[in-house]
């Protein structure tokens, strides 16, 4: 699952999405693979205004990768700077949790990442 | 016709209160005749046959006294199975987007961020490459296909718990899926569900099996039952054969039939504002906003 995926998903139970605690989920012993796929400027110059900027430092830096700039960068400022455009790509598209877990910060629940797919049905007593 | 599978068809919506007989309904499809009881089914001129029948049996009842299953379970065994077992199969045969899909996924805006519910094998994933797509469903099998889709993602999820965030999304599909479950309740549930998802300016469009398609090979039309079950014929190859030797593996899904009108009002019924409507080739569509 592309780290991009992560800035679009929360708890699946219900008590838990009107919750600020329960976005970002946390990335708990993940494994993260690295795939090369071309860029797409226009992709990501589109979706960039649409990403939660604060939830993906959360993300990025529980997974150690170096610090992103406080607040999302324009298009214009994207296009001025090809190491912070390649840094958002590989961050965004390229890389992947194969294995490991979410949790939810607000109730707990950790839902199962293996060989890449997410899981996030519920056990019958949290739905 | 040369053989008969003879197949019996585990009846929809046996939890409902009400319904304390069990019901049966057969057909034939695929030339596969469905016999559940010594009576015999009505054949129609154009060779497919659907008849209810009351079983008169003292199996009434039994269901409702002995742990009735729940809608849950039902679909568990009826729907979410099946799409696990055929995954393959099924995907193989899904690979043209219907025209009312593509226009609508054609028109967006790029950089839109949006959901697929109910992705099946990702079709619909390939249709526009310049938005994000998170697909979602609950077949593992099929999300492993579907997420093979770039630039989009897809996740195992189910349709009436979806983990994201109230109010994030630009766009939602849900292409033949609603219709797999198996109350009035759950089936707009799954819109609200959808609903809740989207922004102010969201839209979302929905896409069901239609009652209303006498023309089709199953030949179903108004005044039919709508609660059905559909089989879907794998073969299973000459090294895996049937115990008798055969090689066809016969799976039954769940389908509701939506009529003429259901969609629509199952929308506004969960505060849906319907935008565009219609009908296309045995299914029913809908587009609507928050």
């Amino acid at each position: 699952m592309k780290l991009l995926t992560l800035n679009f998903l929360t708890c699946a139970v219900k008590s838990c999405k009107s919750t600020s605690a329960s976005f970002p989920l946390h990335p708990k012993d993940c494994e993260l693979v690295s795939d090369t796929l071309k860029s797409d400027p226009k992709l990501l110059f589109n979706i960039l205004p649409r990403l939660d900027w604060s939830a993906l430092s959360t993300t990025a830096s529980e997974l150690g990768f170096p610090g992103l700039p406080p607040s999302a960068p324009t298009k214009e400022e994207l296009e001025a700077n090809e190491k912070l455009f390649h840094d958002l790509h590989t961050l965004l598209l390229e890389t992947h949790i194969s294995e490991g877990s979410l949790v939810c910060a607000n109730c707990g629940h950790s839902y199962k990442i293996k060989e890449g797919i997410a899981n996030f049905l519920l056990p019958n007593h949290l739905v | 016709m040369s053989t008969i599978d003879v197949v019996e068809v585990q009846p929809p919506a046996l939890w409902e209160a009400k319904r304390t007989k069990q019901r049966t309904v057969v057909w034939q499809e695929f030339g596969l005749l469905g016999i559940f009881t010594d009576q015999k089914p009505k054949i129609k001129q154009d060779g497919i046959c659907s008849q209810q029948l009351l079983s008169t049996t003292e199996k009434s009842g039994v269901m409702d006294s002995v742990g009735v299953p729940g809608p849950e379970e039902y679909e568990e065994q009826h729907v979410h199975e099946v799409y696990e077992q055929i995954a393959s199969h099924f995907s193989s045969t899904r690979y043209k987007p219907w025209p009312i899909v593509e226009s609508f996924l054609q028109s967006l805006v790029p950089g839109a961020i949006g959901l697929d519910v109910g992705c099946g094998n990702g079709k619909y994933l390939t249709v526009n490459r310049e938005v994000f797509i998170v697909g979602s469903d609950r077949s593992t099998n099929l999300v492993k296909i579907a997420s093979q889709h770039q630039p989009h993602a897809a996740i195992v999820a189910d349709t009436l718990s979806l983990p994201h965030q109230a109010g994030r999304f630009d766009f939602a599909i849900s292409i033949a899926v609603v219709h797999h479950l198996s109350t009035p309740e759950r089936r707009k549930e799954a819109v609200q569900e959808i609903l809740r998802c989207l922004n102010a300016e969201g839209k979302a469009l929905l896409y069901v099996w239609a009652l209303e398609q006498k023309t089709s090979r199953r030949g179903w039309d108004e005044g039919h039952e709508q609660d059905v079950m559909v089989p879907w014929v794998m073969k299973t190859g000459k090294k895996n054969p049937n115990e008798d030797g055969s090689m066809e593996k016969t799976f039954q899904r769940y389908y509701h039939l939506y009529r003429s009108g259901e969609l629509e009002a199952d929308i506004a019924a969960v505060g849906g504002k319907l935008i565009d409507s219609g009908y296309e080739k045995d299914n029913w569509w809908a587009i609507f906003q928050r």
